[in-house]
């Protein structure tokens, strides 16, 4: 996501202002204690301050579920809406205002279930936003039912004797519609990788989709149990185009040079192997950007009326 | 060719003595309105030859009112009844506020559509029906044959079939007929009605503007040749005055006006889906709304386009979303938000026949229960439906300004009859105040909250992202003033009836609705939107006879407008017309109890506890004048007085 100038519009900005952590810090998050999203909000916190992001031109939006309680507890603009609706909303802010910054924050049965028509789409729209989908397999929320992305014999309420089906991959499907243009995969225990991806993602001009494995401690504790405590069961992907993070190579051995330019080595280091990947699978500031390719100015009402009068010259009887 | 000027061709129709210089006489008719049905095989052109008819008819300072006759396919087999496609235009000397009841001249290019029409009682007993002549002589004996059968099946009614050579004559301009025989009609047409064929020429050059100029110069021809064959053998004309409007006037259908009613209201936002019969507006606005800074964006579902337009409306620009019935269903959850989270939100629903796929290409007005109540838990919203195609194209503003003044839901209901139906009207006087203010992101002052519900007006100033200070989440989950989640019963009552109250206060501002004739009497007949002309013209029709009888149209639905029940207490009997479904009280197993009665009936009577009742019907077209007038008849209370 690019900084825009803000041209025009009202006053009242405090364009001096410093912004500090405690300025972007909305309600007390109240997920339960070992939520992956806590980690998330952390990361963002940061990332606001870092950027100093105006908190009146930030906006989030989220769509139901335990990770979409997420703009509550920020002290920007946020919207927090409908079961799998927040990328339709974030697309309607971003697509008039160009002025604000948007990230949309969704679940894994949120994003991948419900609301898959609107993931698949909205990467092909492209718009300049942050899309982070906290995934930790399983609905929380509603009390432990078998998500997307729940690992097969994953037992929840709904399929008590394991889930039966394959987890769908989510990396694989967004790398697989047009117009992706920025697709990276992270985990909620590495707090400087989550932190640099999703300033990536900020940094990146279009749709950057990040996936952010987690573990819901209420229901996926084991998810991803063994890859924290064993480093060598991650392999990051790693290149000077990629995400570097400094001091991350002392404690993850296995790292894999993939040009995130390639998409169809993207598209093989997707494929399940066993390995956790973390970094970016793909990356093109190319694309064209859905907000960009539809900006009109804003006309007024003077030009508007002058335009339909010769409209309706077309129409006179 | 003879170029006779339109001035000389009125002449010739006003002379009180005939010329004797040709041997056959024309009869000409004189009449104060007359229906004209130009009936084709899907695809031969019929559309643009009658939009051309009734907007060149607009121009002379005829009243007009078209209605398209369309099948729900795009190209069905040629020559059946189900391939019917077309237009049925009502011209008259004053206003035309509906489509009649009958066609009484018919230009039908096979005998299978117009059997179509004829099997829908769409012709008047009289009609003059202008027909191909190449079906009966075919060489393809079973096309004789069928030619026979239709013309057997309509033997019994006496219309007056008049032969006419289309193809024959068409083939010397044009090498392909289905598409020459549309403009060869319309000069026929023309010569009948003594349509001014310069004014006809500029619609035909405004038609093909972006065609090669040699589309334009065949169209031309044809409809020359089809003026000159009508001039040497045709042996009547029809005469309808003409009045000169004294007020500039435009001519468009009902998805136009509401398109350039979103642009005169300030939208800078139309996201959609397609969907029959909404699409016509959101083409049209495709086609002309970027010169205006506003999009179409065509969202990937009907969810998705209500979620854009909410989007861009919490960012505070105006948008709106534009669909039918089903799609109307899959927005409800969306709606609902709106609401919840009091975001501006304007939705026009082209109401067709329904349930489910229902009657796309049709029309019905069944959705204005589930508009109003179509929404899990309580969601006050305003409903309201335009009667004209004026009305569509003001509505719009109408609609953007409550929602943004009283932060909440509009749904438009218009209906297939409005979309497609071309009508003049006064052209609108454009005022800038139509159009929403533009952004306004100054500082909120401190200790603003979200919603500052005044408590007696549920109404509260809404805050817009980029204003430093005002930072908030809207959420769908029951909040406080400070949007503040709150499960607590006091909250969420609270939360309830600030947004109800709203409706409250709007409803208070609203005017007591015009009854159409006498204030009190035996009989008031209550309808919405596109009926409006339909059921006035049965009302004048009826008290001509004598009868007692009055209307009244409503266009809020939602809240209701006031002073209803007091307006019902001057009538003995009250009832509704309708284009949506309802029991006959005398089919069987039918009860005064499980009677289903039209949706605005039902309303109608939760609302004031009159026993209003009903006639509704679902043809999938227009209620025809004469069919009220009948119902009217029926429905007159014990000891009326004739």
């Amino acid at each position: 996501m690019t900084h825009m100038a803000c041209s025009l519009l009202g006053s009242g900005q405090d364009e001096d202002q410093y912004y500090s952590m405690q300025d972007y810090e909305g309600a007390v998050a109240r997920w339960c204690p070992g939520c992956g999203d806590h980690a998330v909000l952390t990361a963002v916190v940061h990332l606001l301050e870092a950027e100093q992001l105006q908190p009146e031109r930030t906006v989030f939006v989220s769509g139901i579920g335990c990770s979409s309680r997420f703009p509550h507890y920020l002290k920007t603009y946020g919207f927090h809406g409908l079961h799998g609706r927040a990328l339709p909303v974030a697309t309607g802010i971003k697509l008039r205002r160009r002025d604000l910054h948007v990230f949309a924050v969704m679940g894994d049965g949120d994003c991948c279930s419900i609301g898959a028509a609107h993931w698949i789409h909205t990467t092909r729209y492209n718009p300049d936003m942050v899309a982070l989908m906290l995934d930790n397999g399983v609905y929380g929320l509603t009390k432990n039912q078998t998500s997307p992305t729940s690992p097969a014999g994953y037992p929840s309420n709904t399929q008590p004797r394991g889930a039966y089906l394959q987890p769908m991959n989510p990396i694989a499907a967004t790398l697989g519609v047009t117009n992706a243009s920025f697709v990276a995969q992270t985990g909620d225990w590495v707090p400087d990788h989550l932190y640099e991806t999703i300033a990536a993602g900020f940094r990146h001009k279009g749709f950057a989709f990040i996936r952010i494995l987690q573990r819901c401690p209420q229901y996926t504790t084991p998810l991803f149990e063994e890859a924290v405590r064993n480093p060598e069961l991650v392999e990051l992907m790693v290149h000077p185009e990629g995400i570097p993070i400094d001091g991350l190579e002392q404690i993850y051995k296995n790292q894999l040079p993939h040009d995130p330019s390639d998409l169809v080595g993207a598209h093989r280091l997707a494929q399940p192997d066993g390995r956790i990947r973390l970094g970016l699978f793909y990356h093109d500031e190319g694309k064209p950007v859905y907000d960009e390719l539809r900006y009109l100015r804003p006309h007024t009402a003077e030009e508007k009326i002058d335009l339909l009068n010769a409209e309706f010259d077309r129409y006179a009887v | 060719m003879t170029a006779t000027t339109p001035a000389s061709e009125t002449e010739a129709l006003t002379d009180k003595k005939p010329k004797k210089r040709k041997a056959r006489s024309v009869e000409v008719i004189r009449v104060k309105e007359h229906t004209v049905e130009v009936v084709t095989d899907s695809g031969e052109g019929a559309q643009k030859a009658s939009q051309i008819f009734g907007s060149v008819s607009a121009k002379m300072g005829n009243g007009v009112w078209t209605v398209e006759i369309i099948p729900a396919e795009i190209q069905p087999p040629a020559r059946t009844p189900a391939s019917a496609s077309g237009n049925r235009i009502r011209i008259g000397t004053g206003p035309v506020t509906n489509w009649g009841d009958h066609a009484n001249l018919v230009m039908a290019f096979n005998e299978q559509v117009l059997l179509a029409r004829h099997r829908m009682d769409a012709l008047a007993e009289d009609a003059i029906i202008l027909i191909e002549d190449m079906w009966q002589k075919h060489e393809d004996p079973d096309i004789r044959q069928q030619w026979e059968e239709a013309m057997e099946e309509m033997s019994h009614r006496s219309y007056r079939f008049v032969p006419v050579p289309m193809e024959e004559q068409s083939l010397t301009i044009v090498e392909n007929p289905r598409r020459g025989k549309n403009m060869m009609a319309l000069g026929i047409l023309a010569w009948i009605y003594s349509r001014d064929l310069d004014k006809i020429r500029e619609l035909i050059a405004l038609q093909f503007k972006r065609k090669a100029k040699e589309v334009y110069e065949n169209n031309v021809a044809l409809l020359e040749l089809g003026h000159e064959w009508a001039s040497k053998n045709l042996d009547f004309r029809v005469a309808i005055e003409t009045k000169a409007s004294d007020q500039p006037r435009v001519v468009m259908n009902g998805n136009q006006a509401i398109a350039y009613g979103g642009i005169a209201a300030g939208m800078e936002l139309c996201a959609m889906y397609p969907i029959t019969p909404a699409t016509s507006a959101s083409h049209h606005l495709s086609d002309v709304f970027e010169q205006f800074g506003g999009i179409v964006h065509q969202a990937e579902d009907e969810i998705a386009a209500a979620g854009v337009a909410i989007g861009s409306s919490f960012a505070g620009k105006v948008a709106f979303t534009i669909t039918s019935g089903p799609g109307l269903a899959l927005k409800t959850e969306f709606i609902g938000l709106a609401v919840m989270t009091e975001t501006p939100l304007v939705v026009v629903d082209v109401q067709r026949g329904g349930p489910s796929t229902g009657l796309p290409t049709k029309i019905e007005q069944s959705d204005l229960l589930a508009s109003i109540f179509g929404q899990p838990g309580d969601a006050p919203h305003v409903v309201l439906a335009p009667a004209t195609m004026e009305e569509c194209f003001l509505c719009m503003t109408t609609a953007r300004r409550i929602a943004e003044a009283f932060r909440c839901v509009v749904i438009v209901l218009s209906d297939a009859n409005l979309a497609t139906g071309v009508q003049p009207f006064v052209r609108p006087d454009l005022k800038t105040e139509w159009m929403a203010a533009p952004l306004d992101l100054h500082r909120v002052p401190e200790g603003t909250l979200p919603y500052a519900w005044d408590q007696q007006l549920g109404l509260s100033q809404r805050i817009i992202p980029g204003q430093p200070g005002g930072m908030f989440i809207a959420t769908g989950l029951s909040h406080d003033e400070r949007s503040k989640i709150g499960y607590s019963p006091d909250v969420h009552e609270r939360g309830c009836q600030m947004r109800a109250r709203k409706m409250a206060v709007l409803q208070q501002t609203l005017k007591r609705p015009t009854v159409h004739g006498d204030e009190s009497g035996d009989l008031l007949v209550v309808g919405w939107g596109s009926t409006w002309g339909a059921i006035e013209e049965a009302v004048d029709r009826a008290r001509e006879e004598g009868l007692s009888v009055s209307s009244l149209h409503l266009r809020f639905l939602s809240p209701l407008e006031p002073g209803l029940k007091e307006i019902f207490s001057g009538f003995k009997k009250v009832i509704t017309v309708e284009i949506n479904y309802s029991d006959d009280p005398n089919d069987p197993f039918i009860t005064d109890e499980n009677r289903r009665r039209g949706q605005l009936c039902w309303l109608l009577r939760a609302s004031t506890l009159v026993d209003v009742d009903c006639w509704t019907r679902v043809p999938g077209q227009p209620l025809r004048p004469g069919n009220i007038l009948k119902a009217i008849r029926d429905h007159m209370p014990n000891g009326a007085k004739k």
